[in-house]
């Protein structure tokens, strides 16, 4: 019985909640297993992607294809978003719950924006371009690395918004600090991913 | 402080629907990776039987396909995989001391997941075909093209699902070993069955995910039209075999690190001496495991991978012959000069020892990549896995299970009938594979549904078909001791086996849904037996008694599980409304989950002392 567990601590917040009980500690921990995990799924994208990026059928190239400007900004929305996801973490070691909800708030609106514009640029591949799924396997791999990347920004805005909610239901306790914790540990990775993808996918695409 | 939550403790099914409790969720783990295991092995005899003289007409050629596919697919991810999980939740918190696993939650769904992936996997059988390309499902064969059923769709989505429970297990006793055990516990007083379940968890973590990527691509390919194997539209067919063995080899070691961990335990217990070469074992289990990585590609020797990558490859998979061997060394040195009691587990671990070796010797000949052009894809193949993974695998679990069901089920098992289905079981296995080997040396192809008369075939082939006869009979004998012993009273004192050398002894069989009354305290490697030494009959605790916390049952995951079943069903058939609805069920019983926080609730110090007289 070396920890406290949860529901015990009542009083004053510590300065790390997420790890102030056995539960927060092990939820903390076991993210970072899932986390590699994630990278062992990601990186065989990423060798899928690489192996069939040459091979487009009859389809459009990757230098005819992409437009920088557009996945620029991209990028930049999910960086600051990651940013933002910082001073949340930054809010909730100060115990303050108003600033931290805050930058969640900013976090899950900057994660939409990403959205929008992944779900815009893949529109336009299909309707303009001819690029589907079933293009060629350069697409196939494509859709599938891109896809799933955009699939866990997606999942993410779901996740910190029903937080967003238990936070302001249940406010900053032992229990919700190692949620938030976890969430933007997930935030930043798949924030690292991207920045992976815009150099693999898109600005290799352009030069190589 | 004990917080007086009203639980609701559900009784009958319903409790084993829901629980949360390790030990049980162990049993359902060996329930059903048992009745796999079952149909597993009903579709090896109906194999054996085709083959039993040339030119047999037993079952259709494309009957035959499907029985090896699902045969393969069955054993390997709903058979032994489960039932090595039912050892880990039965015995892996025991070991370190621990109330439960780090996530009780995550633990039955895991088990759920996988136990919808296997139904859905083995319901293919009455929905149009099961899977025909083989259990490596090798590409271009695995495609629409050459497999035109739903068969080889059961086989992405099932396996994608039943995938997910098993890394979820994974994460779980990774973060179990890692942060619950007790005072005292260092990783190097770790018992070798813990070692080697962290470690096999460790690979589970990263070699699961590969295998998802490539379940995906298969299915988009599939379902969805996409072009990752489709070599018209500059797909890759040899990308399907790297994804596949990056995960596949790996698996092996998975499947067979939790065998050595068995064997590691079960052999210092009843030759009552400790283990020889501890922190050896521990580093060659590591070993192992970080070498598994490198050797993939030695399933790929006739691929046409050039010589640079066939002779790296051959190099990197004898290495890992080393570590190896330093465990068998440490096994047989561990013997020497014991008082050995052959008891069925010690049969069954002594059993393991030449058999495995003898998968091991055909390994490295396997290595050598000029040598594989001959193996390659012959019934000596067929024969090198058989002894590694039946002769070493399955008699390491028959030998844990003997080991532990006491402390499973509080019934020791029959020791005449568990000798006898030993002595059926090791005969039926060598008279199986061993002929194996000179029918794949002679030139017998795997995975063909009938031979020629003549060919010098005829004989060896029946003597194989007549072990894996006897095989079932031993497997039909530990079916009967496990009904018969069920029948008896449920009276195994703590320690069963009298020389028990770890935490799991020094406490009632089965022990109480808390295990410690207190906490233990633990001094060095064998905790218990150093007790013993001391001259205690338990172990010293690490606490006072009080209320224990305890997590609160649920039937979410079992929802959960079901979810994934009916969107896994769905994407299947393209009815994306079914995918959506299965979605739903489940990302809500997700949110449910985490917006109503769970306290759990507490057993008094009053009721453990009341249940501890009973021991
Ligand atoms: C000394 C250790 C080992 C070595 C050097 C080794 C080497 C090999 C090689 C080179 C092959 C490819 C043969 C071919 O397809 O031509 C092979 C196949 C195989 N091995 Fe091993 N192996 C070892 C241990 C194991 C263990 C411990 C297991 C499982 C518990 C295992 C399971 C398998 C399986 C399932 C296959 C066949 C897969 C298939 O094609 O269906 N091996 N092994
Ligand atoms: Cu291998």
């Amino acid at each position: 019985m070396s920890a406290p567990h949860a529901e015990q601590v009542t009083s004053a917040l510590p300065h790390e909640p997420e790890k102030a009980t056995l539960e927060g500690r092990n939820k903390v921990l076991a993210f970072w297993l899932f986390l590699g995990g994630e990278s062992v799924l990601f990186g065989t994208l990423f060798a899928t992607f690489l192996a069939l990026r040459e091979q487009i059928a009859d389809g459009p190239s990757a230098d005819e294809l992409f437009k920088l400007p557009t996945v620029a900004a991209a990028t930049f929305i999910l960086l600051v978003s990651s940013l933002t996801s910082v001073f949340a973490i930054q809010a909730m070691h100060k115990g303050n719950r108003k600033s931290l909800s805050l930058w969640l708030i900013v976090t899950v609106i900057l994660g939409l924006g990403f959205l929008g514009l992944e779900i815009y640029e893949f529109a336009e591949y299909v309707n303009h371009e001819k690029f589907g799924m079933t293009t060629s396997a350069f697409s196939s791999a494509f859709y599938t690395l891109v896809g799933f990347h955009g699939a866990h920004v997606l999942f993410g805005v779901v996740w910190i918004s029903l937080l967003i909610g238990q936070l302001a239901k249940k406010g900053l306790t032992v229990v919700t600090a190692p949620k938030i914790y976890v969430s933007a540990m997930y935030w930043h990775f798949i924030d690292v991913v991207w920045v992976f993808i815009f150099t693999v996918v898109y600005l290799l695409g352009k030069v190589g | 402080m004990a917080h007086a939550h009203s639980v609701k403790r559900h009784t009958g099914l319903m409790d084993w629907l829901t629980t949360v409790d390790h030990k049980k969720i162990g049993i359902l783990y060996l329930i059903a990776g048992a009745l796999f295991f079952g149909i597993g092995g009903i579709e090896a005899l109906m194999i054996r039987w085709q083959l039993i003289k040339p030119m047999n007409d037993f079952v259709s050629a494309q009957t035959f396909n499907e029985l090896i596919t699902m045969h393969g697919t069955t054993m390997i991810f709903l058979g032994v995989m489960p039932l090595i999980f039912a050892l880990m939740n039965a015995v892996v918190p025991l070991q370190i001391g621990a109330r439960d696993v780090a996530f009780p939650f995550l633990n039955s769904l895991g088990f759920w997941t996988f136990l919808f992936g296997g139904i859905l996997l083995n319901i293919s059988w009455m929905m149009g075909g099961a899977p025909d390309a083989g259990w490596t499902a090798y590409t271009p064969l695995s495609t629409t093209a050459y497999s035109g059923t739903h068969g080889v769709d059961f086989y992405t989505v099932g396996l994608q699902i039943a995938g997910l429970g098993t890394l979820i297990g994974g994460i779980n006793f990774l973060a179990t070993v890692i942060t619950m055990r007790a005072p005292g516990m260092t990783f190097m007083r770790m018992p070798m069955f813990t070692w080697t379940a962290f470690i096999t968890s460790a690979i589970i973590l990263f070699a699961f995910p590969a295998i998802t990527v490539g379940l995906v691509l298969l299915s988009f390919d599939r379902i969805l039209g996409a072009n990752f194997f489709e070599v018209s539209n500059g797909g890759n067919p040899v990308l399907w075999q790297h994804i596949f063995w990056i995960f596949g080899h790996p698996e092996v070691y998975i499947l067979i690190l939790p065998a050595f961990g068995v064997i590691s335990d079960v052999i210092p217990t009843f030759a009552r001496k400790r283990l020889f070469g501890y922190s050896s074992m521990v580093f060659a289990t590591i070993l192992i495991a970080f070498l598994g990585f490198m050797v993939w590609a030695h399933h790929m020797f006739t691929t046409g991978m050039g010589p640079v990558a066939n002779a790296l490859f051959s190099i990197s998979t004898m290495l890992i012959a080393v570590p190896t061997g330093i465990k068998i060394f440490n096994w047989l040195f561990t013997l020497w000069g014991g008082q050995i009691r052959f008891t069925s587990a010690n049969l069954y671990a002594s059993g393991f020892i030449p058999t495995f070796v003898m998968g091991g010797v055909t390994g490295v000949m396997l290595a050598s990549a000029p040598a594989d052009y001959q193996f390659h894809d012959t019934y000596f193949v067929v024969a090198h896995f058989h002894y590694v993974i039946v002769g070493g695998l399955v008699l390491g679990l028959f030998s844990g299970l003997h080991y532990w069901w006491p402390k499973m089920f509080g019934r020791v098992l029959d020791e005449k009938l568990g000798k006898i289905g030993f002595w059926f079981f090791i005969i039926g296995f060598h008279l199986t594979f061993f002929v194996q080997h000179f029918l794949g040396l002679m030139g017998m192809q795997r995975r063909i549904f009938t031979y020629l008369p003549g060919q010098g075939f005829d004989t060896l082939n029946l003597v194989s078909t007549v072990g894996a006869l006897m095989m079932g009979v031993g497997v039909l004998v530990f079916l009967l001791n496990v009904v018969v012993t069920t029948r008896r009273p449920a009276d195994a004192p703590n320690d069963p086996w009298e020389d028990g050398r770890t935490l799991e002894w020094s406490i009632p069989s089965p022990p109480p849904e808390y295990n410690f009354k207190q906490t233990p305290l633990v001094r060095g490697l064998d905790a218990y037996w150093k007790e013993k030494m001391a001259g205690h009959t338990e172990m010293t605790p690490a606490e006072p008694v009080g209320p224990i916390h305890m997590p609160s049952a649920s039937i979410l995951p079992f929802v959960m599980s079901v979810g994934i079943f009916v969107a896994g069903l769905g994407f299947m058939y393209h009815q994306y409304l079914v995918v959506g609805l299965g979605l739903i069920v489940t990302f809500v019983c997700m949110a449910i989950r985490s917006l109503y926080d769970d306290h759990g609730w507490h057993i008094d110090p009053e009721e453990t002392t009341e249940k501890g007289v009973k021991a």
